[in-house]
């Protein structure tokens, strides 16, 4: 039943926020700490720290998953809401195929950002 | 004056000296009024006086078209459910002094639209009972035309399911869901909570068949376990935990961590059966 994959993707992609965003919310705010503990860097939102960051393949790879997590989390949370309002069938049909066309624009977007810092790291090195 | 009023006045002198609460009740008549409007009367205090007896009472003694449905009168038919004092409840098996209140308000179950009084439309709650095919399914259709014994069930295998088959249809859970309130699509949790009781009988070989309507886009998901459901439900069925379960079965089935089981098998006949000797023998049948 289709339904049923998408509730349960919605699940895992809730847990996959849990960790990552955790993970994001500790690097960017508790940096202090990780200092204490011989991680991390200084001034996290510093442009320096953030290309830093963002041309090391764990990022890249958390960051799309987070990207896709969070997209799909919270756009499919949107079309239920919208749903339970009692829409036409014509309206659920649009609503299903634009989230999908939107999320799938904004992940495509963001995937090619955080490759795209990536990569420039090899082109800097050649 | 007519003959109604004239022996509702003849009555009233009966229940002198008696304390008095005040029943607030919801009127409309679809032919004679424009809007449901509030309107008080004043109903005596007995010991045991349940909100179905004031009502009766009035009917009786005030006013003949007060209307309702009622038949058991002892909180098994589910048939008179109405918001009384802002919850969803049966009339029938509510006393007033527990209400602890000296105004009693009634009004017809929220939700649905208003037929007339006290009386809620309820043929959209019967057809969505009916989509999730509230039924055992077999496959063998043998078996269920020509029956040569009951299925074969255990005490544990009942116990699973037991809780929910004690519905009785009363409509209060759908009252008191917030989703139903807003989404008219939305299955309910009386319809899930029956889909879980036959989907979890041992007995049962439906749950494909079910598919389309529990696990819709209007289905199962659309529950946010607000849990009002459970909290009105006068038989303990507790709707919201089957509503979980049904998530967690399709979760499991979706990982691969839980299959579809087929039915139970027919128990088989003894035969050559003795009973001991000290149960004494049945009476013949008088009806042969």
């Amino acid at each position: 039943m289709r339904e049923s994959t998408l509730w349960v993707l919605h699940i895992f992609a809730g847990a996959i926020i849990l960790v990552l965003l955790g993970l994001h919310m500790f690097i960017m705010h508790l940096d202090e700490v990780l200092g204490v503990l011989g991680i991390g860097y200084s001034e996290p939102i510093a442009s320096e720290s953030v290309f830093a960051r963002s041309e090391q393949a764990f990022f890249m790879v958390t960051y799309i998953l987070l990207l896709g997590a969070a997209l799909y989390h919270g756009l499919y949370g949107f079309r239920n809401m919208l749903f339970e309002l009692t829409l036409p069938k014509a309206a659920e049909t649009f609503i299903n195929w634009s989230f999908t066309l939107v999320g799938l624009g904004l992940f495509a977007f963001g995937t090619y950002a955080a490759i795209f810092v990536f990569a420039a790291k090899f082109a800097k090195e050649i | 004056m007519s003959d109604a009023a004239t022996l509702a006045n003849e009555k009233k002198s009966e229940h002198k000296g008696l304390e008095k609460v005040t029943f607030e009740i919801l009127r409309y008549n679809p032919e004679t009024n424009r809007e449901p409007v509030l309107k008080a009367y004043e109903v005596p205090l007995k010991k045991g006086l349940t909100v179905l007896d004031g009502l009766l009472w009035l009917k009786e003694n005030v006013d003949g078209t007060l209307s309702w449905r009622s038949s058991c009168r002892m909180g098994v038919c589910g048939s008179c459910g109405m918001f009384i004092n802002g919850k969803p409840r049966l009339a029938c098996n509510n006393q007033v002094v527990h209400l602890e209140s000296a105004k009693i308000q009634i009004k017809p179950l929220p939700n649905f639209s208003i037929v007339r009084d006290l009386v809620p439309d309820l043929e959209g709650f019967f057809d969505k009972h009916r989509s999730v095919k509230p039924y055992l399914i077999r496959r063998e259709l043998e078996e269920l035309n020509h029956p040569t014994n009951e299925y074969f069930q255990s005490q544990s295998e009942l116990i699973d399911y037991i809780q929910f088959a004690y519905c009785i249809k009363c409509g209060l859970c759908l009252s008191a869901c917030p989703t139903v309130a807003t989404d008219v699509n939305y299955t309910g949790p009386q319809a899930l909570a029956q889909a879980w009781r036959y989907l979890s009988d041992s007995r049962d070989e439906g749950a494909k068949d079910r598919e389309n309507e529990v696990y819709a886009s209007h289905g199962v998901f659309r529950c946010h376990f607000a849990g009002e459901c459970s909290e009105v439900c006068p038989k303990g069925v507790d709707p919201a935990f089957a509503i979980q379960l049904l998530k967690q079965d399709t979760f499991l089935k979706k990982l691969g961590m839980r299959r579809d089981r087929p039915g139970k098998a027919v128990a088989p006949k003894v035969e050559n059966w003795t009973p001991k000797k000290e149960i004494p023998k049945a009476p013949e049948r008088t009806v042969k």
